[in-house]
């Protein structure tokens, strides 16, 4: 178990000395967020006047997109210089190695959603703090859920053909659960009356999505990464 | 192609050809009139649809956890065949909504829910056949997660919209109707079987000649 | 692990045939050398070796037990990739320590330092890997290969880049480690350099082994006689 764990913090570490030398996935994935809330702001803004719910929504896609493409240049990374055959052909336990990617690209989006949700609050003039807590988790439950597939995926798509596209063609269905728990479960913490039963459901349905398909993505990895 | 699967083929393709004319039979519904009766074709088809997906789901797991090279085939086959009635159901399900409701689309969560699945599968297919070499574990992979998805992805949607007739229709389908609606079930899986069968066969062979190719002595 | 046994290997891509019918024997103190024209498919058959790739056909055993992945299988194999499994932005000294608490050994500070020194980069461990020349590059990956003590190494185009001192410490390493009772295969361009140092030579012409023609020449002569009698 420990050695798991030291695997995990291993990659991880690994992962943060990179990108803080460059900060560069760091900053273009922030603001690559911003010009999608914005993007989406002004189709959806009319009259001054932003249609309902709009800001759950508008948050979780940038979520998405943001999250596809920082995924897609992670698993580049370890591309070059052939890196990941070299994580796969230490003995380390290869579902260390998964976490490990995925913990890394959780700490990633956790930052990105930390200048967003301010953002969608702004603009929006969405009640973020009312209730702090329940909206955090409900992000980190929807973060952690489209993680876990996105991760797997975009490490099985390394060495495939046109990985570029095929990374959203295969994860957007995919997480279509995640969107929508993730969205009607922000939907209701940040309505004018906040329904927290309703919020409540979508981020129990949220819990067991990331549960269920975590343990699948552990025990895919390494059938799925063995050529 | 065998003897079973032709004696099949013939069958169904008698009882496509019977079909119309035990729908005709079949007495019109009291509020939608004639319309209904698209009903008798698209219910089966989108049983089937999900039936293939499961298929191909479970050969998945076969052929990426077991090592059956063989599944691989069974899974590609059902995954199209999962297209092609998802395909039939998605078309079939607008049509009867429009004339039965007024409108195409309704987001009613079992709609929704088959078009998130045929999309998982359309990727499948987009992956198998762009991928490049190796792209058979990956679609496994996508397979098998489709599958896991099915529920939540119905789930959500339920909670999120619900306009569709209950399930429960089935049952309290007078006699007249449920005859024709098990003919058409019975017709639709023996399709789905003959051409599960002839697609699958046609993926092993092309894997037999493959292997062929790579044994020759150049 | 006693020895590595390829048995009637073969390994294709779709349709390309990268592999076919590759079979031999390494046992230790054995340094194989794979030679072979670009394509040969001597990365493959390191990839193989290493475990990064399964056979498409046949087996590879080492020592008493059938090789399937399993960790303690590869915590005893040390590879020098083609491509170099180096992070460029990391600094050298970043790298092997990585590697080396990826590997779980102990005292990685003491190793890291001795690897850095082995490979005269001390000076320089703490520059990144992307600011180094191919040599220098090329010579962490070695280190980076062999930080664990394997029993089993792997080494693709290990010559490349190298000067004349450098390669000449390689070659002596890789007699040490063959003293040592070490199985190395390698696959080089590098005839000359190859002939001294190598114990097998296994010419890969287009997938296949071709059968050294022997008469105990020059391996430069047996290698060009091989290339000859496959276009015949």
């Amino acid at each position: 178990m420990t050695a798991f764990v030291r695997v995990v913090w291993i990659v991880v570490k690994k992962d943060i000395t990179v990108e803080v030398r460059s900060m560069e996935l760091l900053s273009t994935t922030i603001f690559f967020a911003i010009t999608v809330v914005l993007m989406f702001s002004f189709g959806l803004v009319v009259e001054g006047r932003a249609v309902q719910d709009v800001a759950p929504a508008i948050l979780w896609i940038a979520i998405a997109f943001s999250g596809t493409l920082a995924l897609g240049r992670t698993f580049e990374r370890e591309r070059q210089n052939d890196t990941l055959r070299a994580l796969l052909l230490a003995p380390a336990d290869r579902p260390a190695i998964y976490v490990g990617k995925l913990v890394g690209i959780l700490l990633l989006l956790a930052l990105v959603e930390i200048v967003l949700v301010p953002l969608v609050g702004l603009l929006f003039n969405a009640p973020i703090f009312a209730h702090p807590f329940r909206l955090a988790v409900t992000l980190a439950a929807g973060t952690i859920g489209f993680s876990a597939v996105g991760t797997l995926f975009a490490a099985m798509l390394v060495r495939a053909r046109s990985r570029d596209v095929l990374l959203p063609i295969m994860l957007y269905p995919m997480t279509v659960p995640v969107m929508i728990a993730g969205v009607r479960g922000t939907a209701a913490l940040l309505q004018p009356t906040p329904d927290l039963a309703i919020a409540q459901f979508w981020l129990a349905l949220l819990g067991t999505f990331d549960v269920v398909f975590l343990t699948l993505a552990l025990w895919t990895f390494d059938p799925v990464m063995t050529d | 192609m065998t003897r079973t699967t032709l004696y099949m083929l013939a069958l169904t393709a008698g009882m496509f050809a019977v079909a119309p004319f035990i729908i005709n039979a079949a007495p019109n519904e009291a509020t939608m009139g004639l319309v209904y009766k698209i009903y008798f074709f698209h219910m089966p088809s989108a049983w089937m649809f999900l039936i293939a997906a499961i298929t191909s789901g479970i050969a998945s797991a076969r052929f990426l956890f077991f090592k059956k090279q063989s599944a691989d085939g069974w899974a590609l086959a059902a995954a199209e065949l999962a297209v092609l009635f998802g395909a039939f159901t998605l078309v079939s399900g607008p049509l009867w909504a429009r004339k039965a409701w007024g409108v195409w689309w309704q987001w009613d969560p079992r709609l929704t829910s088959s078009l998130v699945l045929f999309l998982m599968f359309v990727a499948y297919l987009l992956l198998r056949r762009f991928g490049g070499p190796g792209s058979d574990k990956l679609g496994a992979g996508m397979a098998i997660f489709s599958i896991a998805n099915v529920i939540f992805v119905y789930v959500s949607v339920n909670y999120w919209r619900t306009i569709h007739p209950p399930t429960s229709v089935v049952p309290t389908l007078p006699v007249e109707m449920g005859i024709p609606l098990w003919f058409c079930v019975t017709a639709f899986t023996l399709l789905f079987i003959v051409l599960l069968r002839l697609r699958a066969r046609l993926e092993h062979q092309r894997a037999r000649v493959e292997a062929l190719f790579l044994a020759e002595e150049s | 692990m006693t020895r590595v046994v390829v048995s009637d290997v073969a390994r294709h891509f779709g349709r390309r045939k990268a592999l076919a019918n590759v079979s031999f024997t390494c046992e230790p103190g054995d340094i194989v050398g794979l030679l072979g024209p670009n394509g040969a498919g001597k990365s493959t058959l390191l990839n193989i070796l290493g475990t990064l790739l399964s056979p498409s056909k046949g087996s590879v055993t080492y020592g008493e037990n059938a090789a399937s992945d399993g960790a303690e299988l590869r915590g005893r194999i040390g590879m020098l990739g083609h491509d170099l499994f180096l992070y460029p932005e990391l600094t050298a000294r970043e790298n092997l320590t990585f590697f080396g608490q990826l590997y779980g050994l102990r005292d990685v500070p003491r190793l890291v330092a001795g690897a850095l020194e082995q490979a005269g980069l001390f000076a320089r461990a703490d520059d990144f890997v992307s600011g180094f020349s191919r040599g220098m590059r090329q010579r962490v990956a070695l280190e980076r290969a062999l930080l664990h003590d394997p029993t089993l190494i792997l080494l693709d185009e290990p010559f490349t880049g190298l000067d004349q001192a450098s390669t000449a410490a390689l070659v002596s390493r890789l007699r040490n480690r063959q003293q040592a009772g070490c199985m190395i295969v390698l696959a080089t361009h590098d005839l000359d350099i190859a002939d001294g140092l190598i114990t097998k030579a296994l010419f890969l012409i287009g997938g296949k082994v071709v059968t050294d023609p022997g008469g105990g020449g020059a391996l430069r002569q047996r290698y060009h006689a091989a290339v000859a009698s496959v276009a015949a």
